[in-house]
């Protein structure tokens, strides 16, 4: 079986409701391998959290209209009915999400918790799943592990909380784990020891990563490969390595000029003007034209495609090279 | 006096520019917790403990540390927003809510620019409603208030004829935080508290905003605190660093001595906590293991032992004073103080 792990083509959302409709993502296609990390990166209303929601199907069902092709471990998300789905989440691919106070459920005990999840997906006694999740918090290196079996979410620190709901979403083997900006919310100290378990985890345990961020650091961190978002379409795609340093799109390079980093005093920072547009209508050509400073004519009628300078680094921008096609 | 206050004209310069702009002595806010419904024991927070330091005319002071070090509280203590427990605050050489500068006046020279851009306007007033109030508060004419808020919405980049009459929740978040800073702005201060003023933000927005920052602070002569906890925008912003851990100074001083040498193991763990950009000089080993501990109860001695890879057991009995370090700046680390008794402090030659 050749199938990636993850298969997305030309997928959109929009959400409906009465005054409105949103185009939130228009038209993402890509792939992950096995064991591979994707972090998708862009600025709040990009849709990279719909995105990543779309292969978990979370987005709200009734205002959610979805089209194109979402394949998950070899399962058609999609199509798949609510119970399906509910087999498909926790063994196949789950989530970790920014703020665990609220994605924990304040009235059971850590150990309940996990042990719950164990129990729906695995045919096992409670006093086994309870057994594995202790394992689970050694697993992700919560101190005194048994005492905080009994643990409720609200005793325990910021930190552990984001372990605690590490080891729920990886207590069933999920081949896949989507984490939705998991160390926003954290202190300095403590998102680099998230951020290195992570890691680990992902090498130990073979599972593919979709990481959604706003934070370049953390990216630089963690994948192997990135994805900048803009108005719903991924701009640029590449390895961490070519896109840190050689960003190819105007909105990538724009990004990177605005982050301030190390030893950036005195210099001024380069800004974007403008802002992202809004998703009510879909942008025709270039959603990014009208904040370039490259912006010609050819950008407007209809959306650049695709290019691709050096193997498995594209961006969609008409001054981007294509050398795939002039070798050809 | 009577003249200064009808046209609301920046106040003079009274100590010199030796004279510190702000000086913070033995600053200390202890929160008591009551014992309640879930039948705690009682005790009490100390969010900041016996805090000195100064900021100077002209310069920006940051302030960086973990949530819970008590920066935003140090920050709500200097614009007398809050009771302090002890200690007190000098402004220019006058005590802060004494007889010489009481706090109508020094809240015209203090000025402060919070985290939450949308909170922190009201949402029934326009924009220029909301930049003109103080003014008027302080005895400007309407029509001359209405007129400086809309100089001041041009001097952070708003177009003043299609902003002025909107409301706050018509904004995009960077365009209400320039709207948060023209209001700050509004009353000619000396000094401005920005607290966090660019975490909500979007990256590029962010920019736009630091940018605009440093133009008004040389355009106004401005001096500046400035409170974050992303270490490189702090790096970029700020002339000295002040380093918070638990409610005290772990270090201050010179922002490119504290970035290049830190000299406290606490400073040192949150510098290389920052994620690099470049995936070739990845992190394996994180600096710092655990969380910070709880401000009910911080550990005895230095607040820092129960993390630092360098603790001894004399760390945890002795409360390390504020001592130069090497490299021009000032720690709270007993590895600093010669003859401490820690096996890395400095020898004194005999």
């Amino acid at each position: 079986m050749n199938e990636p792990l993850v298969h997305v083509r030309d997928l959109h959302v929009r959400f409906v409701s009465r005054d409105a409709t949103v185009h939130a993502v228009n038209g993402v296609s890509f792939d992950l391998a096995e064991r591979e990390s994707l972090c998708i990166l862009g600025e709040s209303g990009s849709g990279k959290s719909v995105t990543l929601r779309a292969l978990m199907a979370l987005n709200p069902p009734r205002r959610t209209k979805l089209s194109g092709t979402v394949r998950v471990g070899g399962h058609d998300i999609i199509a798949a009915s609510e119970r399906k789905m509910a087999d498909i989440r926790g063994s196949t691919v789950s989530m970790i999400f920014q703020e665990p106070m609220t994605a924990l459920d304040p009235v059971f005990t850590i150990g309940r918790q996990i042990a719950e999840t164990v129990m729906r997906h695995e045919d096992v006694s409670r006093a086994a799943a309870e057994a594995r999740a202790l394992e689970l918090l050694e697993l992700v290196q919560i101190p005194s592990a048994k005492r905080r079996l009994a643990a409720y979410p609200h005793e325990l620190s910021g930190g552990l909380r984001q372990r605690a709901m590490i080891a729920i979403a990886l207590s069933c083997r999920p081949k896949l784990l989507l984490a939705d900006e998991p160390t926003t919310a954290l202190d300095a100290t403590v998102q680099i020891q998230i951020l290195l378990l992570l890691r680990r985890l992902q090498q130990e345990m073979g599972m593919g990563v979709i990481f959604v961020t706003h934070d370049l650091g953390v990216a630089g961190e963690i994948a192997d490969r990135v994805a900048v978002m803009y108005a719903g379409k991924f701009i640029e795609e590449g390895p961490v390595r070519g896109l840190m340093r050689n960003p190819l799109h105007p909105y990538a390079q724009g990004l990177l000029g605005a982050t301030v980093h190390a030893g950036m005093r005195g210099e001024r920072l380069t800004t974007i003007p403008g802002a992202p547009p809004n998703l009510e209508r879909v942008p025709q050509g270039c959603a990014f034209a009208p904040r370039c400073p490259h912006m010609r004519e050819e950008c407007l009628p209809k959306v650049p495609d695709s290019r691709s300078p050096v193997p498995g680094h594209a961006a969609r921008c008409v001054l981007v090279p294509d050398a795939m096609s002039q070798a050809a | 006096m009577t003249e200064a206050a009808a046209t609301l004209e920046p106040l003079p310069d009274i100590g010199g520019p030796a004279q510190p702009l702000l000086t913070v002595r033995g600053l200390t806010k202890h929160f008591p917790l009551k014992s309640g419904f879930f039948g705690r024991g009682a005790g009490v927070v100390q969010a900041v403990d016996s805090l000195d330091f100064e900021v100077r005319k002209g310069e920006t002071l940051g302030i960086v540390g973990e949530s819970g070090c008590g920066k935003s509280t140090t920050s709500r203590l200097v614009m007398a927003l809050m009771q302090p427990t002890a200690g007190e605050v000098v402004f220019d050489g006058r005590a802060v809510g004494g007889r010489e500068l009481p706090l109508k006046e020094y809240r015209r020279q203090v000025q402060m620019v919070f985290q939450d851009s949308y909170a922190s306007l009201n949402p029934r007033l326009t924009i220029e409603e909301s930049i003109a109030f103080s003014p008027e508060v302080h005895g400007l004419a309407r029509h001359d208030a209405r007129a400086r808020a809309r100089d001041l919405l041009a001097a952070v980049g708003l177009n003043p004829d299609g902003f002025a009459r909107r409301y706050p929740h018509e904004l995009s978040g960077g365009q209400r935080q320039r709207v948060n800073i023209a209001r700050a702005l509004a009353l000619r201060p000396r000094l401005v508290i920005l607290d966090e003023p660019v975490s909500a933000l979007d990256k590029s927005v962010e920019a736009q905003v630091l940018n605009l920052l440093q133009d008004l602070k040389a355009e106004f002569g401005l001096t500046y605190i400035f409170i974050s906890h992303d270490l490189n925008v702090v790096q970029y912003m700020s002339d000295r660093v002040l380093v918070m851990y638990l409610g005290k100074v772990a270090e201050v001083g010179p922002v490119e001595a504290i970035y290049a040498a830190a000299a406290h193991p606490y400073t040192a763990a949150l510098l290389a906590s920052r994620p690099s950009m470049d995936p070739d000089l990845r992190r394996t080993e994180p600096p710092l293991t655990g969380d910070p501990p709880n401000p009910i109860n911080p550990p005895a001695g230095c607040r820092f032992h129960t993390r630092c890879g360098f603790a001894e057991p004399l760390c945890s009995a002795t409360v390390p004073p504020l001592h130069a370090a090497p490299a021009g700046q000032q720690a709270a680390c007993l590895m600093v103080v010669p003859e401490s008794g820690h096996s890395r402090a400095p020898k004194v030659a005999a």
